[in-house]
Order: C-alpha cells, then sequence, then structure tokens
C-alpha cells in the first residue's frame, strides 16, 4: 500500500489515539462500558490497522511473534495468579475479597488485575492471529 | 487448607500449567512439567474420590459466590470416579509421550503440543468437575478446540481433513447443547445443574424442556461418537499422532457419556427422559445397532489404528445399551465399562503407537510375523483385544457380565444377545490381529525391528495391566460405580 498517501498518513494519526483509548477502556471499564476484552480488541485492532497500511512486518519489529506469545500467556497466569492468590488469601479460587482486608477494596484490586490479563492476553492474541495468517504462504 | 481447594485445583492447575509450558520453550522441560502436572492431578483426583466415598458429595464455591446463583464444582460418586479415570489415564500415558511425540511432531511445535494436551485435559476434567451447565459449554469448547489441534498434528495430510471433519460435527455438536441449556436457562432462570434438576421437574413436560432435551441429547450423542454420529471418529483417532489417539479414545468419549449420564439422570431424571419419552428405546436401538455396525466395521479394516477406531464405535455401543437399560445394574456395567474401555483402547492405541515408532506403519500387513519380533508389544495388542472381545480374567468381562445381567433384570434378553453377539464379531477382528502377528511369517525381505523404547513399554503395560488388575479385583470398580448409579438413579 505504499502509494496510498490518504491511508498512510490517516492511519499514522489515527494508530495512537487508537491505543490510548484501548487503554481508557481498559481502566474504565471498573466504571462504565469496557474492560480487558474490549480493551483487548481495541489495541489490537490499532496494531492490526497499522499492519494493514505498513505490512505485518512492520507490526513484528515493534512487537516479536516471541513477544507476542510471551504477552499472551502472561495474560492468562496474571488472571489465574488472582485465583491462586485469592486462596493464599483465604478464600476460594478468585474470591477476590480475600485479597485484601476490606472485601470491597480486595473486589476492586481483583477484578482491575484480571481485567488487565484479560486486555493483554486478547490484544496479543488477535495481533498474533492478524501477523499468522498475513505471512500465510 | 489445600484439602479444601482440591476441586479448583483440579480443574485450574493444567489451565495454569499450559502457558507455563508454552513459557518453556524447551521440548523435554515441557514434557517433563507436563509429566509432573498430571500427576499432580491424579493424586487430586485420588483425594478427592476417597473424600467423596467417604463424606459424601463435595461443593465448592467458586469466586466464593453461593449456587444456585454462584459457579459451583460439585462432585459426587460419578464424576470423582470419571476424574480419576481422566487424570490416570494422562498420568500413565506420559512416560509414553516424550519419544513418541519426539518421532511424530515438529521440533518448534512440540511444547506447544503439551500445552495443548494440558488444555485438552483442562476442558475434559472442567467438564466433569463442574456443577454449572454453562460451564460445560464452556468447558466443552476448550477441550474441542484443543483437540481439533491435536488431531490435525499428525504427520500425514489426513490429518488435517480429519480434524476439520471433527471441527465441522464438533462445533454443531456443542451448538446444540449450548441451545438446550439456552431453553434450560429460559424456562427455569438457573444453570445451576442440581438446582435445574428440582425446576425442571417441577415444569414437567413444558414444550421447551422437551425442545431442550432433544437439542442437548442429540449434541451429545455427537460428542458421544454413538451411531449414527460416529462419522468424525475413524479419521480423527486414525490420522492423530499416536499419544493423542490413545488420549482422546481413552477420555474424550467417556466424558461424553459422563454428560449423557450427568443430563439424562441429574437434570431431566429417569422418569421423564425414559418415561414420557422414548429414550429408552431410541438409546438401545441406536447402541445396539453401534456395538454390530462399528465392530463388523472393524472386522474389515486393513489398518490397526482405524480397526481401533471402529472397534471404539462398537464398544461405545455398550456404554449406550447400559445408560439406555436405566437400571442400577446397566448403569453399573456402563460406568464400569467407562473405567474399564479407557484402560484397554488407551493401551491399545498406545501399543498401536509403538508399532508405527518401530515400523513407520500400522498397515495390518506390517504386523505379519511381528509377534517374534516385538513380543512385549504383541502380546498387550493380544490382552487388550481379548478385554474387548470380554475374556473373563480380563477386565472387559465384567462390565459386559454387569450388562448382560442388566439386559435379563429388564427382561431384554434380546439386548444381552447383542451384546454377546458384538463379543463374537470382536473375537473376529481380534483373531486377525493374533493371526498376522503370530500365524504368519514376517516377509523375508523385512527388515530387523526392535522392541520399542522402554519408556512407551511402560505406559501401554501399565494401561493393560491395569485392565488385567481391575478383571480380577473388581471392588474398586463395580463398589464405586454402583454407589454411583445408585445415586444417579435416585435409589436408595
Amino acid at each position: 500500500m505504499t502509494e496510498h498517501l490518504v491511508l498512510r498518513v490517516i492511519s499514522k494519526l489515527l494508530v495512537p489515539p487508537i491505543l490510548l483509548f484501548a487503554l481508557y477502556v481498559q481502566m474504565h471499564g471498573d466504571y462504565g462500558p469496557g474492560g480487558g476484552f474490549q480493551a483487548g480488541v481495541i489495541f489490537g485492532a490499532g496494531l492490526i490497522l497499522y499492519g494493514l497500511v505498513f505490512g505485518a512486518q512492520a507490526v513484528q519489529s515493534v512487537a516479536p511473534m516471541r513477544l507476542l506469545v510471551t504477552l499472551a500467556c502472561l495474560g492468562l497466569l496474571l488472571y489465574a495468579g488472582v485465583g491462586i492468590a485469592s486462596m493464599i488469601g483465604g478464600g476460594s479460587f478468585l474470591e477476590y475479597g480475600a485479597l485484601s482486608a476490606d472485601a470491597t477494596h480486595g473486589n476492586h484490586v481483583g477484578i482491575i488485575i484480571i481485567e488487565i490479563g484479560v486486555g493483554i492476553a486478547v490484544a496479543s492474541v488477535m495481533t498474533i492471529i492478524f501477523c499468522v495468517l498475513a505471512e500465510w504462504r | 487448607m489445600i484439602a479444601t481447594h482440591l476441586p479448583a485445583l483440579q480443574v485450574a492447575l493444567p489451565l495454569i500449567a499450559a502457558p507455563l509450558c508454552i513459557l518453556l520453550r524447551r521440548d523435554r522441560y515441557a514434557w517433563a512439567f507436563t509429566t509432573l502436572v498430571c500427576w499432580g492431578l491424579l493424586a487430586v483426583a485420588a483425594l478427592l474420590l476417597d473424600r467423596v466415598m467417604s463424606e459424601g458429595p463435595i461443593s465448592y464455591r467458586l469466586g466464593g459466590w453461593a449456587p444456585p446463583i454462584g459457579i459451583e464444582y460439585r462432585l459426587d460418586g460419578v464424576n470423582a470416579f470419571v476424574l480419576l479415570i481422566l487424570a490416570g489415564t494422562a498420568a500413565l500415558m506420559m512416560p509414553y509421550a516424550r519419544q513418541s511425540v519426539e518421532r511424530e511432531v515438529a521440533p518448534e511445535r512440540r511444547h506447544l503440543f503439551y500445552a495443548m494436551f494440558l488444555l485438552a485435559l483442562t476442558g475434559l476434567l472442567g467438564i466433569v468437575a463442574t456443577g454449572d451447565a454453562f460451564n460445560v459449554y464452556v468447558f466443552l469448547e476448550i477441550s474441542s478446540l484443543a483437540s481439533y489441534v491435536l488431531i490435525a498434528q499428525g504427520r500425514r495430510r489426513q490429518a488435517l481433513a480429519a480434524s476439520f471433519q471433527y471441527l465441522i460435527l464438533g462445533t454443531i455438536g456443542a451448538s446444540l447443547i449450548l441451545v438446550g441449556i439456552g431453553f434450560l436457562y429460559a424456562k427455569t432462570g438457573t444453570l445451576n445443574i442440581a438446582d435445574l434438576g428440582v425446576r425442571v421437574h417441577a415444569l414437567g413436560e413444558a414444550p421447551a424442556i422437551l425442545a431442550a432435551f432433544a437439542f442437548i441429547t442429540v449434541g451429545v450423542l455427537i460428542k458421544l461418537a454413538l451411531f449414527p454420529f460416529h462419522v468424525w471418529l475413524p479419521n480423527a483417532y486414525a490420522y492423530a499422532p499416536s499419544m493423542v489417539s490413545a488420549f482422546l479414545a481413552a477420555t474424550a468419549t467417556k466424558v461424553g457419556a459422563y454428560l449423557l449420564l450427568r443430563f439424562v439422570f441429574t437434570v431431566f431424571g429417569a422418569p421423564f427422559a425414559f418415561g414420557t419419552l422414548p429414550l429408552k428405546e431410541i438409546l438401545l436401538s441406536l447402541s445396539l445397532v453401534a456395538v454390530l455396525a462399528g465392530s463388523l466395521a472393524a472386522v474389515f479394516q486393513t489398518d490397526l489404528k482405524r480397526l481401533l477406531a471402529f472397534s471404539s464405535i462398537g464398544q461405545i455401543g455398550y456404554l449406550g445399551v447400559g445408560i439406555g437399560l436405566a437400571s442400577v445394574t446397566g448403569v453399573t456395567g456402563a460406568l464400569v465399562h467407562v473405567f474399564n474401555h479407557a484402560l484397554m483402547k488407551g493401551g491399545l492405541f498406545l501399543a498401536a503407537g509403538t508399532i508405527a515408532y518401530r515400523l513407520g506403519t500400522t498397515d495390518l500387513s506390517a504386523l505379519n510375523g511381528l509377534g517374534r519380533r516385538m513380543p512385549f508389544t504383541m502380546a498387550a495388542v493380544v490382552i487388550g483385544g481379548l478385554g474387548l472381545v470380554g475374556v473373563p480374567v480380563t477386565s472387559g468381562f465384567v462390565s459386559k457380565w454387569y450388562l448382560v445381567q442388566g439386559a435379563f433384570e429388564e427382561g431384554l434378553w434380546p439386548a444381552a444377545l447383542f451384546v454377546l453377539l458384538g463379543s463374537l464379531i470382536a473375537l473376529a477382528y481380534v483373531g486377525r490381529l493374533v493371526e498376522a502377528a503370530y500365524f504368519r511369517a514376517a516377509p523375508a525381505d523385512a527388515e530387523p525391528v526392535r522392541e520399542a523404547p522402554w519408556a512407551m513399554q511402560l505406559s501401554t503395560w501399565a494401561l493393560i495391566a491395569g485392565s488385567l488388575y481391575f478383571g480380577l479385583h473388581t471392588e474398586l470398580t463395580v463398589g464405586i460405580a454402583e454407589r454411583a448409579a445408585a445415586a444417579l438413579l435416585g435409589a436408595p
């Protein structure tokens, strides 16, 4: 797509706000519509837009496959880790209330960490799927 | 403290281990780690079964929310028994996995293979452990998606087609189950299985309940691969890597049988399914056709893995007969057969895999004279095969004994006749294996073959020896199965 000047400029302008909006949706998921999955999809969409215009190789230079796979695993481990942490805190699996002395506070902390895990995993998996399909021969 | 969390750990351990396997990267590490996790899961399952047997059902509140609103993991005699089968076969197969996977899977994919294996195990364990109907669907998808990937790792190109065929049918089956669960939820407002049982009973014959029953039953039958929904099974088992064939043959369809038991007896109740609706007639006739057709088709196969796959279709028929009898003896027979068949068929597929490891093929013509060249492996095949026939002393005899007895108790002597006829046909296909291995000479130009590596022998023989042991010592299997069946049917 090297000859499409408009597309290149507009997507270059759009990608940073998309990534920023993803972070907003991520952190705002506690109080309004949004959350980890949506944020992950938006973040992934930002990277995918960049890849569509500048090529999957360009995405890979920012986020190599090895990093993406590691991040996807870490996202899942973050989620499951909260489950284990709440067990150690004396609750049952994923009972976030047990993460803190104050159950309400614990619930807040737990859900935010879990949503971050979901966001990381979803964003990396979306990008992995795009890169694998884009490099399919 | 950890004892109270065992039900959650049973499912969470492999789920956490799967991404760790990917991060480990080196395939030897991934294998060692997976082995460790599988033996840990077996220990957890054994502890849980012991506790269920001594103290009664265990309920675990996921996230601390009380059932029926929250998600509950509920273990009783039935699913604790099935959990032990799943974790046990996985643990016993792991020593085998290293060399088999090194031979059959590309180096850069091996650690991913173990991660997928753990995810498939997570799904299967989750389906069985959970007490929540929607959880069943989610775990069903986890195990199915992982199984499709595992099957596609087969060395031959047909593995991709087989995996795709299973993907299409498996997705249809899972979707039907989801629609059925949706109907139940719309009508009752609950997803907790125990709670569903109470509320569905109160609703009687509402059309939505009838629809839910039809959707769920057909969906589960596809997953169970009962005739005529078996078409995905032969190719999937024949072209998958040896380890995957053995694992899926020992576990996946068994979980299907568990789902059928759970939905028919706990959710809808035997009076509804077998009194109001003609499930008994449908299930028995389909199962008996499965026994005959599956076994007959097995006789005419030219490949060992395909032969075993068609034999599985016949053996699934026996499970259907036991469930269809809807009596304590019948369901006991089905549950015992779930256990015994997992050992026998798992062991046989492992043996087929060791033959593929040494010969590079599982074609029956390659078996000629193999009885002398790979004596231990072929001995395992013969003992496992005799178990499929149901010869006394093997565990196959025990389960068939209960099935035939159950059929006579119900006055259904034709069913008993068909079960015995199925055994005779099984004798024919096992006879073909024995004839090839022991009564035919190896071709003169055959390359010398060594016996398989000891680790692969160990797994194969552990399962086959188990099937012999549980043919002689039936207290554990039959004892647990009888109590579980009585609990399912609500008998005292």
